[in-house]
């Protein structure tokens, strides 16, 4: 329940808040601490957070639903987007994205069973001068191949 | 003449720090603008500047900053477009990372010539480096006098704060961005109103791109005729090209408008990787239509373009050789667009799903011998019959495809 999130958390979204001149302006701000947190945004959170910004929780799930970057589902440890756009395809993108699924022996959208991958592909990443690319949580990598990507999980492991 | 106006510092070692970047002459156009210039002598000099925006339409940033009405009793905002989620585009990033005073010392200046005292730039939400660095810089500003109340003791108060976006690439659109802003999905507005009289929270608003915004301390410090001599007559300035794809050297490459696009191409980016050929270019982001190698002697500008059936855009220049197949550019620029439809309206959200569709059963060998001309129906309902700018961002370039490239697609139907 909404007493286990940390005052840390409290405080910061204080913070958040008081930059906006209303109060529900800083929903999306809101969700990123709290997901930067717990890891997701399930119904738990939602609630949490439609307590704190005065908002109704249906709002806050249609905010949620709408953006990709928030997830209603805990991810592996590390999450990998591969970038699937064009510049990056151009380059490699789609082989290097099969090696990847053979690699961690699992599909898009799926974990790996010890809890640490979990993979999926997005758009355009604006880093498409380093394509092929790919981010791990929130590091960016490029110029991808197969031993770079060898390199990238081996640092992971 | 050194070419370079926004990136020529880029070299400086830890320029995003502020006590380096004033080094360089930083802040001195703020100076300038909120001591010896009142709010109507910048607006005039960034109209006869002819800065045209950098976000992608082109719309000149002083006459949009001109239509803000100031006999309103509400406050006005400022909304730095930094979401920069236009495939193939990356330059923002470059800015706001290499160079993050230059976007506040612009920032500062259009507020003060619109009489606006609060900005928030929306930073894409993967750019969460982007977004410390930025709040650095602030947290900078604030601290040397340049943000927050009574700046360098003119009486000018100003607020900047970072909003970090969630993965829509919808929200770069201006009217989304404000929905964004205020805390809900994307969905962009019904204009008119336009944003400079209602905007966000309902008061009138100025948005612009990070790129245009940076070039407005070189307008003040150096007129707008210096600017103007960088570019065209109508078109001032440089433009920061990101060029990806199938080049030697793909990054930024900041030039005057009117580069011919070879010149972007061959000279600049390196020319093609070793052993391809050049077959096609994305000029301007995914939203512009397609060139074909026969093409690539126009000037970049926005008119030249304009007037070849494309657009400068956002200036991301995308390189296709010839071995790649434009089915693959086909299905790229569909499955992006269907994704990135915000669904509000039926022929954008229909036709994207549909042509996406369509594509995908034409790679897996399973087309229809009327497929490409259902296409070509589907982006044509799209075109010019949708709430916001999407649905013509992603049925041009579909169209171009199909028409440019018909005899190749062709070859993709069965028993061709
Ligand atoms: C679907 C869509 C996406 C857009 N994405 C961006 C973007 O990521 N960054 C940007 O600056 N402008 C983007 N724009 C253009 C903005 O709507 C707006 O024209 C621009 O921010 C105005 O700033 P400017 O006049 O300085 O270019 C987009 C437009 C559309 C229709
Ligand atoms: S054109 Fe597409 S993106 Fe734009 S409002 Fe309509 S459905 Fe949404
Ligand atoms: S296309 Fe992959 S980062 Fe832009």
């Amino acid at each position: 329940m909404s007493s286990e999130y940390s005052s840390s958390l409290r405080r910061k979204i204080d913070e958040v808040v008081a930059r906006y001149p209303k109060k529900g302006a800083a929903l999306l701000p809101v969700l990123h601490l709290v997901q930067r947190e717990v890891g997701c945004i399930s119904p738990e959170e939602e609630r949490f957070v439609a307590q704190v910004l005065g908002l109704k929780p249906m709002k806050v799930r249609e905010v949620v639903t709408f953006y990709t970057m928030f997830l209603r589902r805990p991810v592996g440890k590390y999450y990998l987007q591969a970038c699937s756009n064009l510049s990056c395809s151009l380059l490699g993108a789609g082989p290097l994205l099969d090696y990847l699924q053979q690699k961690l022996g699992i599909g898009i959208g799926e974990t790996t069973a010890d809890g640490r991958f979990t993979l999926s592909t997005v758009e355009c990443l604006g880093a498409c001068e380093q394509a092929p690319c790919l981010m791990v949580n929130f590091d960016y990598h490029g110029q991808l191949d197969r031993e770079k990507i060898d390199r990238i999980l081996e640092s992971l492991e | 003449m050194d070419e370079k106006v926004l990136t020529r510092h880029f070299g400086v070692e830890g320029l995003f720090r502020i006590d380096v970047y004033r080094g360089q002459g930083g802040y001195r156009a703020v100076e300038t603008a909120l001591k010896r210039m009142t709010p109507a002598a910048v607006l005039d000099e960034v109209k006869r500047a002819s800065l045209r925006g950098r976000g992608g339409a082109g719309f000149p940033a002083g006459v949009k900053w001109g239509f803000v009405p100031q006999n309103v009793p509400k406050p006005r905002y400022l909304c730095v477009n930094a979401d920069e989620g236009e495939p193939g585009t990356f330059k923002d990033r470059y800015l706001m990372n290499h160079n993050p005073h230059l976007l506040l010392e612009g920032t500062i200046i259009a507020s003060y010539a619109v009489g606006i005292h609060a900005a928030f730039i929306y930073v894409r939400g993967e750019y969460e480096a982007v977004a410390l660095r930025l709040e650095g810089a602030i947290a900078e500003a604030y601290r040397n006098g340049y943000l927050g109340k009574n700046i360098l003791g003119t009486g000018f108060d100003l607020d900047v704060a970072v909003h970090r976006g969630a993965g829509a690439y919808i929200c770069g659109e201006e009217t989304a961005l404000l929905e964004s802003l205020e805390g809900k999905r994307g969905h962009p507005r019904l204009k008119p109103p336009f944003p400079a009289s209602v905007g966000l929270f309902q008061c009138p608003t100025v948005i612009n791109n990070v790129e245009t915004l940076s070039n407005i301390p070189f307008i003040v410090q150096n007129g707008a005729g210096w600017f103007l001599k960088r570019g065209l007559p109508k078109d001032g300035g440089t433009r920061i090209f990101g060029v990806s794809g199938m080049v030697k050297k793909p990054g930024i490459y900041e030039l005057p408008l009117g580069t011919k696009l070879r010149t972007i191409i061959f000279d600049h980016a390196g020319g093609m990787k070793e052993g391809k050929q050049l077959k096609a270019v994305i000029p301007g982001g995914m939203s512009a239509p397609i060139l074909t190698a026969d093409e690539i002697d126009l000037p970049m500008d926005f008119d030249s373009l304009a007037g070849a059936g494309s657009m400068l855009g956002s200036a991301a220049v995308i390189v296709i050789d010839r071995e790649t197949s434009i089915l693959d550019v086909l299905k790229a620029v569909a499955k992006f667009y269907s994704h990135e439809s915000c669904g509000q309206c039926t022929p954008c959200r229909i036709g994207t799903a549909w042509i996406n569709k369509i594509v995908k059963r034409l790679a897996r060998g399973e087309g229809e011998q009327d497929d490409i001309d259902a296409i070509v129906r589907l982006a044509t309902n799209i075109k010019g019959k949708t709430l916001c700018p999407l649905g013509d961002a992603a049925a041009l370039p579909i169209l171009s495809i199909c028409q440019k490239f018909r005899r190749e697609l062709e070859g993709y139907l069965p028993h061709a």
